[in-house]
């Protein structure tokens, strides 16, 4: 044991504890709880059904009352498990409760009615996880639309944002043409400009465009995004320009050098952006909450937002679309933690 | 840092094969129309044939909106477009500005702009300073030599992946009064506590949960620049026999300067915005003790039945003009850090 | 093979000019080699005449077609780079067939032209490599091979030995010049060694500051300088250069240095005329400190083995640089003498241009 605890408890070059360490492990076991917790609470409670989730207390697990068939009675009846008189303990059905007492029945032998007092059952639950949740608001509600919805806002948006900028940032790192400096100047002029400070403006914009209430509305105000550009481009000043020359040479178009030379080579920049623009889309909020009125053209963020806004909020549907929305975005953080926390740390984009 | 380089040498393979499928049909059309664009300009032309997409989308969405949101801010009426306005010069920022004592919203004439500036105030001066020390911590902590450190580092970050409304219904969830929070406190002896329908309470938890949600991204900034301070320098101290505090008052943080006013000022920015958690999580209320610039902005012009919008776009304007402020500084900020590293 | 005429060639960036009506005419299968020293126009040159640069004023005609406005994929030229520019993302063989791809050949032809150079500079196992597998030695190769495949006009080089270590260059040198043999093709090459100019050059073209200097074979120009630049820039170790006045001496005109005289055979000397005379290193002779012409103070010493090379300062303060044969015992301070023999003088005049031998 003291063999273990040494082990535990070793420090590199055998130094001893210093009170940073200790609050350096306080820290981290803090923030494992506060940060994974809510997600975790989240899971587990998106699991439940309606009347295991209006518990308080709640139970950790997902318990879900058992019931039984028994001969006589159309409806299943709840089980409970039953301290008798004579102090042995049965599974019984319950068939209906009388102020403190409960009318039950054996499931083996329905004929006689037992009368036990309320305070002798307790219920027999086991752990369900209750999977209509995530099936039923797909089915009768129109999260499957809003899902499709943010697919394409998501994939549309990324795959324009790509082309356009890429093709943007190739023209500001490897050419030189009248106004090249100007044009560099606007884009770093707006690079902060926020879509909040524009949003009545771009609002005129969209409506007499017709984009108004459509998803294409949602995609274009922001995929020239000059964040995007500028990433790019100061990737692709990188690539040498002797390059460039050797495909000119190999009889390459401008547009040829453009898709087999430069992109190939900002790959790594072209999916940091990538995956930016998707996480943009996916959790953008308050412009499609602007521009999208009818229900069937809403996207998850703005249907979760609305469904969660209703008078008598169904917590059982909205924390499980809640778990689903997260799903795409885990899946992301799984595969590509490294090239997301190395982009942020290079170009402190969000 | 290591993953820099790798990332540097090319090497998505996965993730590059499956976003260059789409794009290899799409470069191929384009080809033989690109081609005849370069007979037709010649290759000094094609700079310009590149840029024209990406600018005639911004200039539409952005340029142009840009240009017209102050012409906008001068017009009444309730039509969106400029036909069915009528010019009102500076009314709109009049009515926006009145104000008897700007200590007291309730003194003023949009009393609930001044709330909003009010909260925000607060909440940039709260959030920001919480939200900097926890990151920095966070990040010191990260940068220390431990087993599974990209587990941890992801311990801090995920949350920045998730969207707004997501975060805002988690806390939501726990912050109910048959939530999580209430059960746990119930059991230790506390009291229940409506979290959301208290004043002050609500935007504790507002300021509590914006932090919770990005510290991730600003520890990372920082422990970037953490890891960028040269060991040797720690290790020179240490055979000074300089104590850790003092390590971390005169190596640490000095160098660290720089990365440090730059989060400072993106979280400024940030902070300034703030919308969509607070507005999922609180709804602005109780009243409107929680209501930002920009939900008074969206509610002005958007939310409520008789929208405003040329008030929405006088208060766009006055929260822009902080806003270019900010950015001007954080500009500032980082050409000094480009000629201090140039040095 | 293509025949490659300049005609007044002007290059301006903005208000520089960086290269001052070039007149130059390239036959068929010859290796021209441009040299000078850095910033003197000489990468400008080769890649305005690639089409990567366009010329701002001049003629330039490829086997008889002004080609100023093609652009460099139709030039029909070939280059292989300073950095070798090989593309990263591609394995060798996609180096070398993506020119071949983008002229629209059929692709067994590719095959057999990639595997043919391939073969030919003994490449063939890496294939499939991609270029930052490869070591600098085998990335030239590459580059070479991207070039041959084309099978262009002209193969023109910019400085493709720059960043090889010193043994290798001088095994690439020596490749290279096998394969324009064998490949019988007309080369331009741009170095700014001498060295390699020297060695590889059928002509040398010496450019200085936008302007041709002097064009002609190797020893032409180690031997008949046209001016003081070229003599200074041809040559290792570097000609040595010593001021001096004309006068009348025994048998007509010459010099008088240190109170001997030497006659000059040259022409136009005017006696009391202020000139430069010029001796190669290895054209001097040591001898002792009586005998010598000039008097030397030895600051170093470089033992080579098979000779000896002497840096040394005159009484007047000049460097002077002179090679003896063998292994000889010189120690730094000494004092020697050093003979210039009359046929081994170059003479230059005040504006440093060579005066021709009577």
């Amino acid at each position: 044991m003291s063999a273990l605890s040494a082990f535990l408890l070793r420090r590199r070059g055998g130094a001893g504890w210093h009170w940073t360490d200790v609050l350096a492990y306080v820290w981290l076991g803090i923030g494992l709880v506060l940060m994974f917790g809510p997600v975790l609470w989240l899971v587990v409670s998106s699991f439940k059904t309606p009347a295991n989730l209006a518990e308080f207390p709640p139970t950790f697990r997902p318990l879900d009352a058992q019931v039984a068939r028994v001969q006589g009675y159309d409806q299943p009846l709840p089980l409970f498990r039953v301290r008798l008189d004579d102090g042995s303990e049965k599974v019984l059905a319950q068939v209906r409760r009388v102020g403190i007492m409960a009318q039950m029945v054996d499931p083996q032998n329905p004929g006689t009615v037992i009368r036990v007092p309320i305070d002798r059952r307790v219920p027999v639950r086991e752990i369900k996880l209750a999977t209509e949740n995530y099936a039923e608001p797909l089915q009768q509600f129109d999260f499957l639309r809003y899902f499709q919805n943010s697919v394409f806002v998501t994939v549309m948006a990324t795959l324009i944002t790509l082309v356009v900028n890429s093709m943007a940032a190739f023209a500001l790192s490897k050419y030189e043409f009248k106004g090249r400096t100007a044009v560099l100047g606007i884009i770093l002029a707006t690079l902060m400009v926020p879509l909040s400070v524009i949003v009545v403006p771009l609002y005129l914009v969209v409506n007499s465009l017709n984009l108004f209430d459509t998803l294409w509305g949602v995609i274009l105000p922001t995929v020239a995004t000059p964040t995007g550009v500028f990433l790019l481009r100061q990737y692709m000043l990188t690539i040498p320009d002797e390059l460039i020359d050797a495909a000119r040479m190999d009889k390459a178009s401008e547009w040829q050098i453009y898709w087999r030379i430069v992109l190939p080579l900002a790959a790594p920049a072209l999916a940091v952006l990538a995956i930016f623009s998707v996480m943009w889309r996916w959790n953008d909020f308050l412009w499609p909450l602007i521009v999208l009125s009818r229900k069937e053209h809403y996207t998850l963020q703005v249907g979760l937002n609305a469904f969660s806004g209703e008078l008598n909020v169904q917590w059982h549907y909205v924390l499980a679309m809640t778990v689903l929305s997260i799903v795409p975005v885990a899946l992301i953080f799984l595969f590509l933690q490294r090239y997301i926390t190395a982009g942020i740390a290079n170009t402190g984009l969000k | 840092m290591s993953t820099n380089t790798e990332a540097r040498g090319g090497q998505v393979p996965s993730l590059s094969s499956l976003v260059a499928l789409p794009f290899r049909f799409l470069m191929g059309v384009l080809n033989a129309p690109m081609s005849f664009v370069q007979r037709r300009f010649g290759i000094g032309g094609m700079g310009a044939v590149f840029l024209a997409p990406n600018m005639l989308i911004f200039s539409i969405f952005v340029l142009i909106p840009v240009a017209i949101n102050l012409a906008y801010s001068l017009t009444g009426g309730t039509a969106i477009f400029f036909e069915g306005r009528y010019f009102v010069g500076l009314d709109q920022y009049r009515t926006l500005l009145t104000c008897d004592d700007y200590t007291t919203p309730s003194t003023c004439l949009q009393d609930a702009f001044w709330q909003s500036v009010h909260n925000t105030a607060l909440f940039v001066v709260l959030q920001v300073t919480v939200l900097v020390l926890v990151s920095l911590g966070t990040a010191l902590v990260l940068n220390r030599e431990m087993r599974a450190r990209g587990f941890w580092r992801g311990v801090f970050f995920f949350p920045v992946l998730l969207s707004p409304v997501v975060v805002g219904l988690i806390w939501k969830w726990i912050l109910q009064r048959d939530g999580l929070l209430n059960a746990i406190l119930l059991e230790f002896g506390f009291e229940r506590t409506l979290w959301l329908a208290e004043r002050n309470w609500a935007m504790f938890w507002a300021i509590f949960v914006s932090v919770w949600a990005h510290l991730g991204f600003y520890a990372l900034i920082l422990l970037a620049g953490l890891q960028a301070i040269p060991r040797d320098l720690y290790e020179a101290a240490m055979m000074d026999g300089t104590g850790r505090m003092r390590t971390f008052w005169r190596i640490t943080l000095p160098l660290l300067w720089p990365n440090l006013l730059v989060v400072v000022i993106l979280a400024l920015i940030k902070a300034v915005q703030i919308f969509d958690e607070a507005f999922v999580l609180t709804g602005g209320g109780p009243g409107t003790s929680t209501m930002f610039i920009t939900q008074y902005i969206y509610e002005t012009g958007f939310a409520h039945v008789l929208r405003n919008l040329g008030l929405a776009s006088a208060a766009s304007i006055l929260m822009g003009a902080v806003l270019v402020a900010l950015t001007a500084l954080q500009l500032l900020a980082s050409n000094r850090r480009a000629r201090k590293e140039a040095a | 093979m293509s025949h490659l005429v300049l005609r007044q060639v002007a290059k301006e960036f903005g208000s520089v000019r960086v290269l001052h009506g070039i007149d130059l005419e390239v036959t068929d299968g010859e290796f021209v080699v441009f040299v000078g020293p850095s910033g003197c126009g000489k990468s400008t040159l080769l890649r305005t005449i690639a089409g990567l640069e366009r010329a701002s004023s001049g003629e330039i005609r490829l086997d008889d077609r002004l080609v100023n406005d093609v652009s460099a994929a139709d030039r029909g030229l070939a280059m292989v780079f300073q950095s070798y520019a090989l593309y990263p993302h591609m394995s060798v063989r996609q180096n070398l067939a993506f020119g071949l791809e983008n002229s629209r050949m059929p692709r067994d032809e590719i095959d057999r032209r990639v595997m043919e150079a391939a073969r030919m500079l003994l490449i063939e196992p890496l294939l499939n490599r991609k270029p930052r597998q490869l070591s600098g030695g085998q990335r030239q190769r590459v580059a070479i091979g991207r070039a041959i495949v084309r099978r262009p006009g002209i193969f023109l080089l910019d400085e493709p030995l720059s960043n090889l270590d010193a043994e290798l260059r001088v095994v690439m040198r020596a490749e290279l010049a096998a394969l324009h043999k064998r490949l019988n093709a007309t080369m331009i090459y741009v170095t700014h060694d001498q060295t390699e100019a020297m060695t590889l050059a059928d002509r040398i073209v010496v450019l200085r500051d936008g302007r041709i200097e002097q064009v002609g074979t190797p020893l032409d120009l180690y031997n008949n300088p046209a001016n003081r630049f070229v003599a200074g820039f041809i040559g290792s170790p570097r000609m040595n250069f010593i001021e001096a006045e004309a006068v009348p001496v025994a048998d007509g005109i010459g010099v008088q240095v240190n109170g001997k005289q030497q006659r000059l055979p040259h022409r136009g000397l005017a006696p009391g005329s202020k000139i430069v005379i010029g001796v190669r290193p290895h054209s001097a002779t040591v001898t002792s400190l009586d005998d010598g012409m000039i008097p030397l103070e030895l600051t170093l010493v470089e033992q080579l083995g098979a000779e000896t090379i002497l840096h040394g300062r005159t009484d007047r303060g000049d460097i002077f640089t002179v090679s003896a044969p063998g292994q000889g015992r010189y120690a730094i301070g000494e004092r020697i003498g050093v003979v210039l023999p009359s046929e081994a003088l170059h003479v230059f005049d005040a504006e440093g241009m060579a005066l021709p031998r009577g």
